[in-house]
């Protein structure tokens, strides 16, 4: 009898070590005599559980981790591939509270499936909600979509299916569909481990979209850091046009689509929409003005549905069967069905925590995240992002939604959460949110590409205690100009860690207070 | 007189027909829908600041000093990516915009010179203080200490007063089409860049361009900072290529500071070359002679005179001529590079003080086919559209045409539309720039071998008779149907077919077979055409034929489509509407009509003979034999620019009066006798009718050099030989020109000063010009149908000659180079290079850059060797802008069959690695009857072209009739050897014996 073995093939759980999990397993299990099969999967989301070594039994499967691979022979002498007792059992992975308590619909199978196995997709509800599509008309599908309250989960937050509305609406010979997998911003993962767990829903989702509003062509744009997760996508890509999914006749409908992939620019700013419109048509990754909107003028002047690689991931499941009336009912106000939140920075227990909106921020960083790693108490939390805002723990309250994180001064963005203890300095945080900003403009618009340089300029004069009040007063100035005349939401946004920090930890830009810290 | 401030929109006007209101700071204002909000407020009387919108360019959004708050939206969008919306409130002006347009230029100027080098030529420091910037508070890094580039000999930049507002950048992509610049780097260190090298070293072509576009003093003209802030403008025409582009000639005192491209221009709307933009500066070059001289042998030295002297010294001597050897001994060539006003009063002084048509331009070495080929079928020599009509154009047919070298602005209009996703099919020997630049890849490349251009329209007509693609409807209510049937018929003839002509043209079939059908099967496919067409044996068939293709696919009459000549030279068009051509009065009327003539007669109170007049090719052959002895030119370089240059130079020695009017000293100079100094076009006052008939105003912009208008010299000259000629300004002759002429009678000075500029028709039924010609009707009432039947020229590639020769232009180089090599574009292209198909050169041992020895039958000539797969296998390819490189050394005597245009295009020859470089010209010796020869080639090339089947003796006769001088005719039918004759001419020589002439 065959035992299958799950380590994750995740870039996270090989960053500490999976690859190694997974060859000491695969020796051991020969020096013993012991028939496995390993499946690569992706990660659960539990990155602090990494590499999280799942059994399969008769019981289900069962979780041991973090293991190491030094811990793989005494998991062998526990007889772990019969799910038996070692100090790392976790227990049946789906009794996991950390997970189990989680509402996973966009990241459902990721974790659960092989990758890149269409069997084992389908076998998990894959192309039940493409095999509806088909059955539909363009206009339904735009309607459920809407119905469903859907929002872009890069950050701006756009319902997808007004967005897909225009796209559908705007007549024209070629359409596109593009995935922005660009995930730049600090402690986001979400995008990469669902194309390294999970590609095959993203494929559905831009199938679907395609149908939808009658383009031709999909193009994922990956990080050029990920090359893993453009691997898998490729991989998957061409399994799906091998299976008669992708290509001239998706399954059979005499509807045509195809996908490709393109690495991004290597810049921040290629994550911004029309940037990354610009840099899929091989040019430098540089800013549109907009109007016109891309939905009516975008991909080579074609109309162009973009949409983050969560957004069109979610589509498969809104598609499925009552989809669209199950997920609607998550959430609270407008924020309606599930986020996927990225628990990162120093935090003891790391990683994706999907949930209905309306969960408060001390929700995620003590019950999920259970503190700061270093034991140290919170101070500041990050969300949304580089440009997101610092929220102080007088904030943890929260509700994590669109409006009320608006309304607290924040933004929700990727869905980012970035916890900071006692020993951060605000002002530093503050001058790095400008300096990011210096180095990934694009040099378009004057307020990033020149206010950038001057705000870090300005604000290590304000913490080397040059004509403090003057500075603040010219720093100010400066967040409203960037604020106000930037070109995109990258200088738009950049005041708005530094006018929390400044706002929330007066104290660190204070002359006096550090000069006695 | 002031210098003139051209208003700028900021944003491209909207095409957009419909109309909606908005209001602006409380002023309502019906605009264009899709006008950006900045244009609305600017055409409004509203001021926006802006930095990096200027209407040449697409809306960019850049520098954020534009910002406006609309009624009922968040933020505060820029007004020039804004479009207004119907009902739209908005507000230009608030406390917050202000802080953000001060908050821009405090950012601004933190990295900007406090004093600009350039002064008011950089517009930061006024923005500052338009927006109420007091201080600025920033201090930190900047990029004020980046060096110079100074390495294009017109423009420097500065990056220390760069803004990085991308203006340059999207003017090199979006109106020129280049893309040699670009942004460097990103965020703080985003910087201009010339793709990473200099910008002499970079792919710039100096158009221009960006310079203009440049809002500060970064990108600058040398001149501006040599001579100073020009303080007047005058608006004229440039005198280099047939565009004739529009500018501002802005002049500090007497001192031309810079050229600027005028937006009013109804040719380049704003945009230029290298060599309208930048190389000027012979016009004030040292070798510039400025008095008449004269010296009684050509190898005496030349003597300085007064004009009374000069003048009356060539008069007395024409006299002579015309009293001892006949009045057709002597004539006159008129040039394309003069002005209309300049070009008539040639005409007139050899028609009415000569007494004889002895008048021919130098539009017969380039055009002149054109005016026949289009006579023949439109009713008229002319282009049909104006330039503005290729961005109608779905297809655009390319033929025998370099745009980019040779017509750049015209090029670069092109650009935009294939940019935009017109098809573009290049029928060229040769991969000129176009068949695969950034961003464009012609559909279809007919790479066919040179002189099979006949061959080519053939086949594609007849792919698109074959295939019933012929637009019935026009051929029916717009052609003459018996002329259309004949065409069908013979088209239809498999000897037509592509594949039957695919071993002469060498180009596949399907190939010939989807052009054909594409250029066929959109709504507006346009043709334009080059001196590829033209200069061949069968110049005026491809004309023809091309005229045909048009008309049976009703590409005619309305934007987007037509049949257009790219002129080469800046008044080809005028000069042959002038009436420079012996057989044509002004407009393009024959001599021999005597309504016409007496017009002439009437108006200038005396006879005008009745009969046809040499061409320039038979006033050599005259010379050789004797018979013709007094040549009056008028800026054109015959030494250099002619076919077989020893034949030509042969013919000036033997005459006994040779008068050169020019700017410089060339090499026609080397045998004249009398020299009188020629003004430039800074200096004229007249005007230039450019390749879609527009008829622009040459203004003076400084005093005449040599105290005279070319005009009144040659007025003189008439007077001197007895014909009393006088004009008080250029605008009298004009209104001589609309007087006599029906297609300018509306013209006048006071006009063209008050509309800009004039396309002709311009009567009483198109007061103002015609911008699209044959609308409703063909000129001569239905378009006709000519057969063009194929015959492959007797310049063919043979074992001792086996490559084919082809000529054509460089970008910086302009014609013999009189000009241009004057000027600082010798640093692009200072000598001519011979390009060779790298399995041509292998076979000969020839290296790049090498020596290079090219031998036709008439001449040799030593060049360097330049290996490119620009050319392919079998063709070699060079230009002609250096008078040491003598490539018409090489060319021959062959001409076209009906018009005598040379066959610049095709010359057989051979290769050969050369140790040494260029030597002194070695002439070819003509031995026998050139003239006979002449004769006997001419009219056998008449016969062979006509169509056959019906009465082609008629025809030939006709022909002859209309085109030769009566001596010509006599000598053919009197001293031919008939068995050197084909039948058609023998039969025709019978008609013509009936009628002979006396």
């Amino acid at each position: 009898m065959t035992t299958t073995i799950y380590v994750p093939k995740d870039s996270a759980a090989r960053s500490v070590g999976a690859d190694l999990v997974a060859f000491a397993i695969e020796a051991e299990s020969v020096k013993r005599g012991i028939n496995i099969s390993i499946v690569r999967n992706g990660s659960r989301g539990a990155l602090w559980l990494e590499p999280l070594v799942e059994v399969v039994t008769p019981e289900g499967r069962v979780a041991y981790g973090p293991v190491s691979p030094a811990d793989v022979e005494s998991l062998f002498d526990s007889a772990f591939h019969l799910g038996s007792q070692h100090p790392l059992l976790q227990g049946r992975t789906d009794d996991i509270e950390w997970l189990s308590r989680q509402d996973r619909v966009t990241f459902a199978r990721v974790g659960v499936v092989d990758p890149l196995s269409i069997s084992d997709y389908q076998a998990h509800g894959g192309l039940v909600g493409l095999h509806r599509a088909l059955s539909m008309k363009p206009e339904e599908i735009v309607t459920e979509v809407t119905q469903s309250g859907l929002r872009g989960r890069g950050g701006a937050g756009f319902p997808a299916g007004i967005k897909w509305r225009t796209v559908m609406a705007t007549a024209s010979d070629y359409k596109y569909i593009c995935c922005n997998a660009d995930e730049g911003d600090s402690g986001t993962f979400a995008d990469r481990m669902l194309m390294e767990g999970d590609p095959f829903t993203l494929l559905e989702g831009m199938t679907i979209a395609a149908i939808a509003v009658g383009a031709t062509e999909g193009v994922v744009y990956i990080r050029s850091e990920y090359p893993s997760a453009y691997e898998t996508v490729n991989r998957a890509i061409e399994i799906a046009r091998d299976f008669g999914w992708l290509g001239k006749n998706v399954l059979g409908s005499g509807i045509e689509f195809n996908i490709r992939t393109r690495i991004g620019g290597g810049s921040y700013v290629c994550g911004e929409e029309t940037a990354m419109l610009e840099s899929i048509e091989g040019k430098r990754g540089v800013v549109r003005s907009k109007p016109p909107l891309p939905a009516i003028h975008g991909l080579f002047g074609k109309p162009t549905v973009i949409n983050n690689v969560l957004t069109l991931a979610t589509v498969p499941a809104i598609l499925g069967l009552n989809g669209a009336q199950t997920y609607m009912k998550k959430g609270v106000g407008r924020s309606l069905g599930t986020q996927v939140f990225q628990l990162a920075g120093n935090i003891a227990r790391g990683g994706i925590v999907e949930t209905a909106f309306g969960i408060t921020l001390d929700g995620l960083v003590n019950d999920y995240g259970a503190g700061t790693l270093s034991g140290r108490p919170v101070r500041a939390v990050q969300i949304g992002g580089p440009l997101g805002a610092y929220l102080p723990v007088t904030s943890m309250a929260v509700s994590m939604d669109y409006e009320s994180l608006l309304a607290a001064g924040g933004m929700l963005g990727h869905g980012g959460v970035v916890v900071f203890d006692e020993s951060v300095d605000m002002a530093e945080q503050a001058k790095f949110a400008m300096e990011f900003c210096a180095i990934e403009s694009c040099g378009k618009c004057t307020p990033c590409r020149l206010g950038s340089t001057r705000g870090a300029e300005t604000i290590e004069k304000i913490m080397l205690g040059q004509n403090v009040a003057g500075n603040k007063k010219l720093l100010l100035d400066l967040c409203e100009v960037m604020t106000d005349g930037s070109l995109c939401a990258m200088g738009g946004l950049t005041p708005l860690p530094v006018r929390s920090a400044m706002l929330h930890f007066a104290e660190d830009f204070d002359q006096r207070a550090r000069g006695q810290q | 007189m002031t210098l003139l401030m051209e208003p700028d929109f900021g944003t491209p006007a909207s095409t957009n027909e419909e109309t909606v209101q908005v209001e602006i700071n409380g002023v309502s204002v019906a605009i264009p829908a899709e006008t950006s909000i900045m244009r609305a407020s600017l055409v409004a009387g509203i001021s926006i600041p802006k930095l990096c919108a200027t209407d040449r360019l697409n809306a960019f959004g850049s520098c954020r000093l534009c910002v406006v708050e609309i009624d009922g939206r968040n933020g505060t969008p820029s007004s020039c990516t804004t479009p207004v919306a119907d009902g739209m409130k908005i507000s230009t002006n608030s406390d917050r915009l202000d802080r953000i347009r001060q908050g821009v230029m405090e950012l601004y100027m933190s990295d900007h010179p406090e004093i600009c080098a350039t002064g008011d030529e950089c517009e930061m420091h006024a923005m500052a203080k338009q927006v109420g910037l007091k201080e600025v508070r920033y201090s930190g890094r900047t990029h004020l200490d980046l060096p110079k580039d100074e390495s294009n000999p017109y423009f420097t930049f500065d990056s220390t007063e760069c803004i990085v507002c991308n203006r340059c950048v999207r003017a090199c992509d979006e109106v020129q089409g280049t893309f040699a610049l670009t942004i460097e780097n990103r965020g703080f260190e985003s910087r201009v860049s010339s793709s990473g090298t200099s910008f002499i070293e970079s792919e710039c072509v100096s158009c221009g361009a960006c310079v203009q576009a440049c809002p500060t003093g970064a990108l600058t003209e040398k001149t501006l900072y040599t001579i100073g802030t020009p303080t007047r403008s005058v608006i004229t025409t440039c005198a280099y290529c047939g565009v004739g582009c529009t500018f501002k000639a802005e002049m500090r005192g007497d001192e031309l500071v810079r050229m600027v491209p005028y937006k009013e221009g109804g040719a380049n709307e704003g945009h230029s070359c290298v060599k309208g933009r930048f190389a000027w500066g012979y016009a004030t070059h040292p070798d510039r002679v400025t008095t008449p001289m004269i010296r009684e042998k050509i190898t005496d030295p030349w003597q300085v005179a007064t004009w009374e002297d000069a003048i009356g010294y060539a008069a007395t001597k024409m006299k002579a001529l015309q009293a001892e050897h006949g009045i057709e001994s002597i004539g006159g060539i008129s040039s394309s590079r003069c002005t209309n006003e300049e070009v008539f009063v040639v005409q007139k002084m050899v028609r009415a003080a000569f007494k004889n048509n002895n008048i021919d331009t130098c539009a017969r070495v380039c055009h002149s086919p054109t005016g026949y080929g289009l006579s023949q079928t439109f009713g008229t020599s002319a282009g049909t559209q104006d330039f503005e009509s290729v961005e109608h154009s779905d297809v655009v047919l390319l033929i025998g045409a370099n745009p980019t070298a040779a017509h750049p602005v015209f090029a670069s209009r092109l650009k935009q539309t294939l940019r935009k996703g017109a098809k573009l099919i290049v029928v060229d020997p040769r991969q000129i720039e176009l068949v695969r630049t950034p961003h464009i890849e012609a559909a279809h490349h007919l790479q066919l071998l040179p002189g099979t251009n006949v061959a080519i329209i053939n086949a594609m007509a007849h792919v698109i008779a074959e295939e019933g693609l012929i637009d019935r409807e026009f051929v029916n209510e717009r052609c003459d149907q018996e002329s259309f049937e004949r065409w069908e018929e013979f088209i239809r003839l498999p000897e037509n077919s592509p594949e039957a002509l695919e071993a002469s043209t060498r180009v596949p079939a399907e190939e010939v077979r989807e052009a054909a059908r594409l250029y066929a099967s959109v709504p507006n496919a346009s043709i334009y055409y080059g001196l590829g067409v033209t200069e061949h044996s069968q110049g005026s068939t491809m004309v023809m034929g091309i005229a045909n293709l048009a008309m049976a696919t009703g590409n005619i009459g309305r934007p987007g489509v037509g049949v257009n000549p790219l002129r080469g030279q800046n008044n080809v068009q005028g000069s042959c509407d002038m009436g420079s051509f012996p057989h044509e009065l002004p407009g393009y009327r024959h001599i021999s009509n005597p309504k016409t003539r007496e017009i002439f007669e009437i108006r200038w109170n005396t006879g005008i003979s009745a009969k046809p007049g040499m061409r320039i090719p038979n006033m050599f052959d005259s010379a050789i034999s004797g018979d013709f002895k007094g040549l009056y030119i008028q800026g054109e370089d015959i030494a250099q620019s002619d076919p077989n240059i020893s034949h030509v130079h042969a013919a000036l020695r033997s005459m006994e009066l040779v008068v050169v009017q020019d700017l410089f000293l060339n090499e026609t100079s080397k045998f004249a006798h009398v020299f009188l100094p020629g003004t430039s076009f800074l200096e004229n006052d007249g005007t230039f009718t450019n390749a879609e008939r527009r008829i622009n105003r040459v203004r003076p912009v400084m005093a005449s050099k040599t105290g005279k208008s070319e005009w009144e010299v040659t007025c003189d000259l008439a007077t001197a030989v007895g014909y009393e000629m006088g004009y008080e300004n250029a605008a009298q002759i004009m209104d001589e020109i609309a007087a006599t002429t029906p297609t300018f009678s509306g013209v006048s000075f006071a006009k063209l000063d008050e509309l800009g500029s004039i396309q002709w028709p311009c009567n009483s039924e198109q007061p103002e010009g015609t911008p699209i010609m044959h609308v409703d009707n063909f000129v001569r009432g239905e378009g006709r149908f000519m057969e063009t039947p194929y015959v492959p020229t007797d310049e063919k590639a043979t074992r001792k000659f086996p490559l084919l020769l082809t000529t054509g232009r460089i970008l910086s180089q302009y014609n013999v180079g009189a000009q241009t090599r004057r000027t600082a574009n010798v640093i692009w292209h200072s000598q001519d290079i011979l390009d060779i198909h790298e399995s041509d050169a292998q076979l000969r041992g020839i290296d790049d850059g090498g020596w290079v020895r090219l031998i036709s039958r008439v001449g040799e000539t030593i060049l360097k060797a330049r290996i490119t797969d620009e050319v392919p296998a079998g063709v070699v390819y060079t230009t002609f802008h250096f008078p040491e490189s003598g490539a018409n050394v090489i060319t021959t005597e062959y001409s076209d069959w009906a018009t005598n245009c040379p066959e610049y295009k095709v010359t057989a020859v051979e290769i050969a690695p050369s140790v040494r470089g260029p030597q002194p010209m070695r002439e070819h010796v003509s031995t026998g009857d050139v003239e006979l020869e002449s004769i006997v080639r001419m009219a056998n090339q008449i016969a062979a072209n006509l169509p056959s089947k019906t009465a082609p003796e008629h025809a030939v006769a006709h022909h002859i009739e209309q085109f030769w001088t009566p001596y010509m005719r006599e000598r053919l039918i009197k001293e031919v050897d008939r068995s050197k004759l084909s039948l058609i001419v023998i039969r025709a020589m019978e008609l013509e014996l009936n009628q002979v002439p006396n």
